[in-house]
């Protein structure tokens, strides 16, 4: 069954027009998690905002757990939980307050619902008489998240819910949303780190508004066509212009401490490649095969 | 009702938990009760007079030392050319020159009449008018004087003259208190209600929890609701507050019902609160919603009839006045206070309060979208 379904959505800001979201369809399982992937900017938010009646699309029609946005978007709110980018709960109230005020809203009580946050609860009921704006980033995040869950919804909208939380924090976050996911609840979820993208079923690369591509990350990695290669040296300013200045190379970029270098299909061969770059006074290389990441995926689709 | 109940709840718990909102609630209006009525004083004292005498006389000291004695004049030089007191006035030490010709004596006795020079400063034009009035009046009293010395008084008076006795009433002794300090009270009122108000939905769009509010199933009328009846409850406090201070400290006590107030305050706050959350629907800062309400906050103090009277404004301005609704609350209590009007005399006022309350809240609830 659909859980969510977006068909040509399409919004633009302002007397200028400026497209945020460009005819952008898609439609998430029940019980899947479904990220959107894509840098700052790419229309991600707007998304989110229209699927949780927020924003009103120019055009396009959208159904969330079977209802449409537009229509029923008071049902609609019954059954979401959004968890907003920006850390959005009652900074003056207290832990325990924010939560039992989010519950009553939704006509429910904190101990209706209890199992569903009880594992991410625990977390920070020591802190429960402490105001929210006193919390950590990491423990804010947490809050939000029982929130934002509170009520049991069908559909669970996070928004960068990552975005400035650190390493551990983090894998946390997204340990807690396997087990949603095991409750039966739809997550859609937002992020510019591309290494969150393989914690999540299916994944809608976006850029500019646009979708690229929409699969599972471990199609959307064995779809890359060409070789990828790691290459490593002293002098990676040097490295970088001299794969840039060969035309047989497909492309070449910074990843990390490494340059990565795509090669096509057919045609030029590593040696070659390793050849030219000495013959380049690129000395010292070190060089592998290196496993395609979705970034990878990402840069290869932006190219296209 | 217990979506709205929590609302409440929730309102109550954040206002209470601001220390400086406190402050600015409980404190600030008693504060300013007590100090703005003592300040603001209509009467002009301490006029600074320059005296030109060129006569020396017995009769021109005793008509400055009259003029001083009544208190209300302060000489601040005394000399004998008009240049120097003129400079007097150049160096803002006087207010006012009197200047009494040479033979003022030996003429006015002579010759039964005399003329006295009087320049005033009219920079501050209030101090100028009161000051050349009451310094007319000593002089015209000081006349009587000479009249009564000189003149042998008939029996009948030979021109007809008509006396004119007067009595105040509501105000019996004219006590300036009486007549600020309800007034005063109904801006309090207005302040803290109009800027709470404006401010507080701001608030939540600034902060962010307004996204998270809107996602829920809470309709608006229960949101504007849970705005606006802490604040209104607050209001009434505040009020109460006021009156008490009133009391105590400038023994003010109502002549009209308490029930006939309330109801007013209680009307009036609806149209004030009603208003500031309306201008908070349009802003998205803080900053801009405290700009604005400043600037309506002006006009309502300035054009409400606390210190200049509606009636003696020009036509134009007495339109604008008539949708000012601090100029309908200062009015109201300043009837019920000093005059002890009832229900029927303020079902007007009551009426187009109202009015506003029912437009701006309305307007308040259409405005604030939960969809952009």
């Amino acid at each position: 069954m659909e859980s969510v379904n977006a068909e040509s959505l399409r919004k633009t800001y302002g007397r200028e027009k400026l497209l945020a979201v460009d005819d952008v369809s898609f439609s998430v399982s029940k019980g899947e998690i479904f990220g959107l992937i894509g840098p700052d900017g790419a229309g991600k938010t707007s998304v989110f905002r229209i699927l949780t009646t927020l924003l009103l699309p120019d055009s396009g029609t959208a159904t969330v757990d079977g209802l449409d946005i537009i229509k029923d978007y008071e049902r609609i709110r019954k059954r979401i939980g959004y968890m907003p980018g920006r850390f959005s709960l009652y900074t003056d109230l207290s832990v325990e307050e924010n939560l039992d005020f989010f519950a009553t809203v939704f006509g429910t009580t904190v101990e209706e619902n209890y199992d569903l946050i009880r594992d991410i609860y625990i977390q920070i009921e020591p802190f429960k008489k402490r105001r929210a704006g006193k919390l950590s980033g990491g423990m804010k995040q947490k809050l939000a998240l029982c929130c934002a869950l509170i009520h049991k919804p069908e559909v669970l909208f996070l928004d960068e819910p990552t975005t400035g939380v650190d390493p551990v924090s983090r894998k946390e976050f997204w340990e807690m949303l396997k087990r949603l996911k095991m409750q039966g609840i739809t997550i859609l979820v937002s992020t510019p780190y591309m290494d969150e993208a393989t914690l999540c079923d299916r994944i809608a690369l976006m850029q500019r508004g646009h979708i690229l591509s929409i699969d599972t990350p471990q199609r959307i990695i064995n779809a890359f066509p060409d070789h990828l290669f790691a290459v490593k040296t002293g002098d990676m300013y040097g490295l970088l212009r001299a794969l840039q200045s060969n035309k047989n190379i497909t492309d070449s970029y910074a990843f990390g401490e490494y340059a990565h270098v795509v090669l096509p299909p057919s045609g030029i061969s590593p040696e070659d490649v390793q050849a030219y770059l000495q013959q380049q006074g690129v000395a010292g290389i070190e060089w592998r095969k290196a496993d395609v990441t979705i970034e990878d995926c990402f840069i290869k689709l932006l190219k296209v | 009702m217990r979506t709205l109940k929590f609302l409440l709840q929730k309102e109550f718990r954040q206002i209470l938990r601001n220390s400086m909102i406190r402050l600015a609630i409980f404190v600030m209006p008693v504060v300013q009760l007590i100090i703005i009525p003592l300040a603001a004083d209509y009467e002009v004292k301490n006029i600074n007079l320059a005296v030109t005498d060129h006569d020396h006389s017995a009769y021109s000291q005793q008509l400055v030392s009259k003029i001083t004695a009544s208190g209300y004049f302060r000489l601040t030089s005394y000399n004998n050319s008009f240049k120097e007191a003129f400079k007097a006035i150049e160096n803002d030490k006087a207010d006012l020159i009197l200047e009494i010709p040479r033979g003022f004596e030996k003429d006015l006795i002579r010759e039964n009449e005399q003329k006295l020079f009087v320049a005033v400063n009219a920079i501050n034009g209030t101090k100028a008018g009161l000051g050349g009035a009451y310094l007319g009046e000593i002089i015209k009293d000081y006349n009587n004087d000479i009249r009564l010395k000189l003149v042998v008084p008939e029996s009948f008076n030979p021109f007809p003259v008509i006396d004119i006795t007067s009595s105040n009433w509501f105000n019996a002794e004219m006590n300036y208190y009486f007549f600020m300090v309800p007034g005063i009270l109904a801006i309090l009122v207005t302040m803290v209600g109009g800027f709470m108000s404006a401010l507080n939905i701001v608030k939540e769009k600034e902060a962010g929890t307004i996204e998270q509010i809107n996602v829920t199933p809470i309709k608006k009328h229960h949101f504007i609701l849970g705005k606006l009846i802490p604040f209104w409850v607050l209001g009434n406090i505040i009020f109460s507050i006021g009156l008490i201070v009133a009391r105590v400290v400038y023994g003010i006590v109502p002549v009209g019902s308490l029930p006939v107030l309330y109801a007013c305050i209680s009307m009036y706050l609806l149209a004030i609160l009603g208003f500031g959350l309306l201008i908070s629907t349009f802003c998205e800062t803080q900053q801009q919603a405290m700009l604005i309400m400043f600037f309506f906050m002006m006009i309502f103090i300035l054009m409400g009839g606390l210190y200049t009277p509606i009636e003696s404004m020009p036509g134009w301005a007495q339109v604008i006045a008539q949708f000012n609704p601090a100029g309908y609350l200062i009015e109201v209590i300043r009837m019920v206070v000093l005059k002890g009007s009832g229900f029927r005399d303020i079902t007007p006022h009551l009426v187009k309060l109202g009015i506003f309350a029912i437009v701006l809240n309305g307007w308040a609830v259409f405005n604030y979208k939960k969809t952009s």
